[in-house]
C-alpha cells in the first residue's frame, strides 16, 4: 500500500471523521489519541530553471500524538523535504498539511513563523546555534519570539539544559562544546517551548556513536514523557529506537502508516 | 517581542560580532571622513585662490586724467595733466555719494633718485595719503605708513618699498634712517610687506617692491612743485567689494562728471579704467573651482556609500543562515527586519560620529604638515553623514529584510 493510495486522500470527509472518532473514544481507554500531523497527498516540486524535480509525489500520513516515528529512506529519498514541510520551514507544492489541527498551507508568513514557536521544536544535524551566544541564551531563543518576560525565560532555559544534563555547561559557547554537547544545547532549544511536536533531523549524523546514543537516549525520554518525537534519520539502528518506521523512497511512503484501529506504538 | 527586547538583540549582535562591526564602522567612518576632508580641501583652496585673486586688486578702479576721446577734435578742461585734484578724491571718498566705495587714494608719481650716504636708486617716487595702503591691499613689515598728520604737517618722511630698502641700506635696518630724495632729506618710517612682481597689478608701477611713498602735500610741495599743486597723476579707487565694481564705476564716473561740468561721457577729461581681465579670470576660476568641488565631493560620497553598501551587503548575506535559524525559532519577517535596522543604524550612527570627529580632526591637524588650508563645509558634513548613514541602512536593512522573506529552509541551507 503506498502513501498515495490512502483512502479518501484530497477530500475532507476523512479528516473530519477522524476528529469525530477521537472526540468520540475520549472516555475510553486506550484512546485513539489526536493526530498532531494529518498529511494528504502532499507534493513538493523544486524548479531549477526549467528543472522541475518532484521531492515528494503524493504523501499522505498521520502522526498521533505520543507518537515516536522514524522516517527512514536513503538519501535524495525526500526525508529531508518532508522534514521541512512537517516542520512549516517549507511549505507544500499541493496537497493538505494539518498540524495540531490547523491547514498550515493556508496560513502567512506571521502565522507559520507563531506555529515553528510554539508548536515545534527542532535539532538539526548541523545544531545550528549562533556561536556568539551562551548556551542558555541559544536555549531561551524561541522563547525571546515567543514573547516570554526575561527572568521566566532564564528560569526555563537553564531548566531545559539541566534536563538533557547540560547544567554545568550553560555560560560556555557552542565553539567551547563538544558536538554532542552542542546537540544536547541544540535538544534544550528544541523542548524549551514545550512543543506538540520535537522533530529532529538526523540529529546523530555529525556525532560519533557515544554522543549519537545520548541523542536517542534523551529521544527516547522525551518520548516516554509523553511527548511526539519525529526523527529523520537514515541509519536503521538510529530508526529502531522510534515506536514505528514510515519508510520513504523517491518522494513516497513504502510503509509505515498507522494502523487502522490508530494504536500506538509496539 | 516588544521594542526594548529587540533593540537588545540588535545591539547583542553588534557587540558580539566586534569585527564585523569594526569594519562596518571604519567603512562608513572612512567616508564620511573622505568627503569631508576632500570637501575642506576644495573648499580651501577655493578661498585661497579667491583671497589670491582679490590681493592682485580685482576691486581696483583706476582714474587717471585726459579725454580719451580726440577723436571729436574736442578737449575739454585745463589740459590733461591737471584735470584730476585730491578734491576729487575727497568728493569720491564720501559714502553719501558713493557707497560702494570703500576707499580713495589720490596719488603722483614721478621717477626720482633717492640716496643714502655713498648709494644712490633710481625708483618710483608716489606722493599719496594713508588710505594707498588699503586701496593698494599693502601692509607693513616694519615701522609705520604716512599718516594723515604726516599730511597736515608736510612731513619730511618716506615709506620704502622693501627692494628699494635693500638697495639703499642693504641688511641694515632702515627704519629711522635718513634718505635723499630729489635732494630733500627724509626719515624712513617704514618698510612696505613683499608682494613679489609677478601679482602686480598696476600699470604705473613695473615693480610694487620697488618704490618710495611720501605724503601727498610733500610731494605737491617739495618734488612735483609749480601750479599743480592740488592736481594728482591718478585717483586709486577700491570698491567694497568685486562684485560692487561696476557700481563704483558708475558712481565715480557721474561724480567725476559733475564735479568737473561735463555733460556727455564722450567729452569726460578724464578715463577710468577697471582691472577687467583680472575680473573675469576670478570670476571664471571660482565658477570652475565650484564645479571642481562639486564632483569631487560627488565622488567621494558615491566611493564612500559603495564601500558602506559593499560591507553591509556581504556582513547580511553571511547571516543568511542566522536569518533562517532566527526564523526556524519563530521570528516573524518583521523581527528580523527590525533587528537589522537596530544594528545598521547603531553602526551607521557609531560610524558617522567617529567618521565626523576624524574628519574634523583631520581639518584641524592636516594644514600644520601640508600648505593647503581645509576649510570645513557644514552642508557637506552634514550631507556626508546623513548619506552614509542613509546608505548603511539602506544596505543592511534591505538584504536582511529579503532574507527574511525567504523560506527558513533556504536561508539555513545559503552558504
Amino acid at each position: 500500500m503506498t502513501a498515495s493510495k490512502h483512502p479518501g486522500s484530497g477530500s475532507p470527509g476523512p479528516l473530519g471523521d477522524t476528529g469525530e472518532v477521537w472526540v468520540e473514544n475520549t472516555g475510553t481507554y486506550p484512546l485513539v489519541r489526536p493526530p498532531v500531523i494529518e498529511a494528504h497527498d502532499v507534493w513538493k516540486t523544486y524548479r531549477n530553471g526549467s528543472l522541475e524535480v518532484d521531492a515528494l509525489r503524493g504523501v499522505s500520513f498521520e502522526i498521533r500524538s505520543g507518537e515516536y516515528v522514524a522516517v527512514m529512506g536513503p538519501s535524495g529519498s525526500g526525508k529531508s523535504t518532508l522534514m521541512h514541510i512537517l516542520g512549516c520551514l517549507d511549505v507544500p507544492t499541493s496537497g493538505s498539511f494539518l498540524l495540531a489541527g490547523e491547514d498550515v498551507s493556508a496560513m502567512s508568513e506571521e502565522e507559520l513563523a507563531h506555529v515553528r514557536n510554539r508548536r515545534i521544536g527542532f535539532v538539526f544535524q548541523q545544531f545550528n546555534l549562533l556561536a556568539s551566544m551562551s548556551a542558555w541564551r541559544n536555549v531561551e531563543l524561541p522563547l525571546l519570539y515567543a514573547g516570554v518576560e526575561r527572568a521566566e525565560r532564564k528560569r526555563r532555559a537553564l531548566e531545559a539544559l539541566e534536563r538533557v544534563g547540560l547544567d554545568s555547561r550553560v555560560d560556555h559557547r557552542p565553539g567551547e562544546l563538544s558536538g554532542g554537547q552542542q546537540q544536547r544545547v541544540a535538544m534544550a532549544r528544541a523542548l524549551v517551548t514545550d512543543p506538540d511536536l520535537i522533530l529532529a533531523d538526523e540529529p546523530t549524523g555529525n556525532l560519533d556513536s557515544v554522543s549519537a546514543n545520548d541523542i536517542i537516549g534523551l529521544l527516547a525520554d522525551l518520548h516516554r514523557s509523553g511527548r511526539t518525537v519525529v526523527l529523520i534519520t537514515h541509519d536503521a539502528d538510529v530508526a529502531e529506537a522510534g515506536g514505528r518506521t514510515m519508510r520513504i523512497r523517491d518522494g513516497q511512503i513504502l510503509e509505515g502508516e498507522p494502523a487502522e484501529s490508530g494504536a500506538v506504538g509496539r | 517581542m516588544n521594542v526594548l527586547e529587540t533593540f537588545r538583540t540588535g545591539l547583542e549582535a553588534v557587540v558580539s560580532h566586534r569585527l564585523r562591526s569594526a569594519l562596518t564602522v571604519l567603512g562608513i567612518m572612512i567616508g564620511i571622513t573622505a568627503v569631508i576632508l576632500t570637501v575642506g580641501l576644495g573648499e580651501g583652496a577655493q578661498q585661497q585662490v579667491s583671497s589670491q585673486i582679490s590681493a592682485l586688486g580685482s576691486n581696483l578702479l583706476t582714474v587717471t586724467p585726459g579725454s580719451t576721446t580726440s577723436s571729436e577734435g574736442i578737449r575739454g578742461g585745463f589740459g590733461s595733466a591737471s584735470t584730476l585734484t585730491v578734491g576729487d578724491a575727497t568728493a569720491l571718498s564720501s559714502r553719501v555719494v558713493a557707497p560702494d566705495i570703500n576707499a580713495v587714494a589720490p596719488a603722483t608719481t614721478v621717477s626720482d633718485s633717492l640716496v643714502a650716504g655713498t648709494t644712490n636708486w633710481t625708483t618710483t617716487v608716489v606722493g599719496t595719503d594713508p588710505s594707498w595702503l588699503t586701496v593698494r591691499g599693502r601692509s607693513m613689515t616694519e615701522g609705520r605708513f604716512i599718516a594723515d598728520h604726516d599730511l597736515a604737517t608736510r612731513a619730511d618722511v618716506v615709506v620704502l618699498g622693501a627692494t628699494t630698502a635693500q638697495e639703499l641700506f642693504g641688511f641694515r635696518d632702515p627704519v629711522g634712517q635718513t634718505v635723499d630724495v630729489a635732494g630733500q632729506p627724509m626719515s624712513v618710517i617704514g618698510v612696505l610687506n613683499t608682494v613679489g612682481s609677478s601679482s602686480s597689478s598696476s600699470s604705473t608701477t613695473s615693480n610694487p617692491d620697488d618704490q618710495a611713498i611720501v605724503p601727498l602735500t610733500t610731494a605737491s610741495a617739495l618734488l612735483f612743485g609749480g601750479s599743480s599743486r592740488n592736481s594728482v597723476s591718478q585717483i586709486l579707487i577700491q570698491a567694497t567689494s568685486s562684485g560692487t565694481l561696476s557700481a563704483a564705476y558708475q558712481e565715480a564716473d557721474a561724480e567725476l562728471l559733475s564735479l568737473h561740468g561735463v555733460t556727455t561721457t564722450a567729452s569726460a577729461d578724464f578715463t577710468i579704467t577697471s582691472e577687467q581681465q583680472v575680473l573675469s579670470t576670478a570670476t571664471s576660476v571660482d565658477k570652475t573651482l565650484t564645479v571642481l568641488l562639486g564632483g569631487v565631493a560627488g565622488i567621494s560620497l558615491l566611493v564612500g556609500g559603495i564601500g558602506v553598501m559593499n560591507i553591509m551587503l556581504v556582513s547580511v548575506t553571511e547571516r543568511i543562515r542566522e536569518i533562517g535559524l532566527r526564523k526556524a525559532l519563530g521570528a516573524t519577517p518583521r523581527v528580523i527586519r527590525r533587528q537589522f535596522l537596530v544594528e545598521a543604524s547603531v553602526l551607521g550612527s557609531v560610524g558617522g560620529v567617529l567618521g565626523a570627529g576624524l574628519g574634523l580632526l583631520g581639518a584641524a591637524i592636516l594644514p600644520h604638515f601640508i600648505s593647503d588650508k581645509i576649510t570645513i563645509s557644514p552642508v557637506a558634513t552634514v550631507g556626508a553623514i546623513v548619506i552614509a548613514i542613509g546608505i548603511g541602512i539602506a544596505f543592511g536593512v534591505y538584504p536582511a529584510s529579503r532574507a527574511a522573506r525567504l523560506a527558513p529552509i533556504d536561508a539555513l541551507r545559503s552558504e
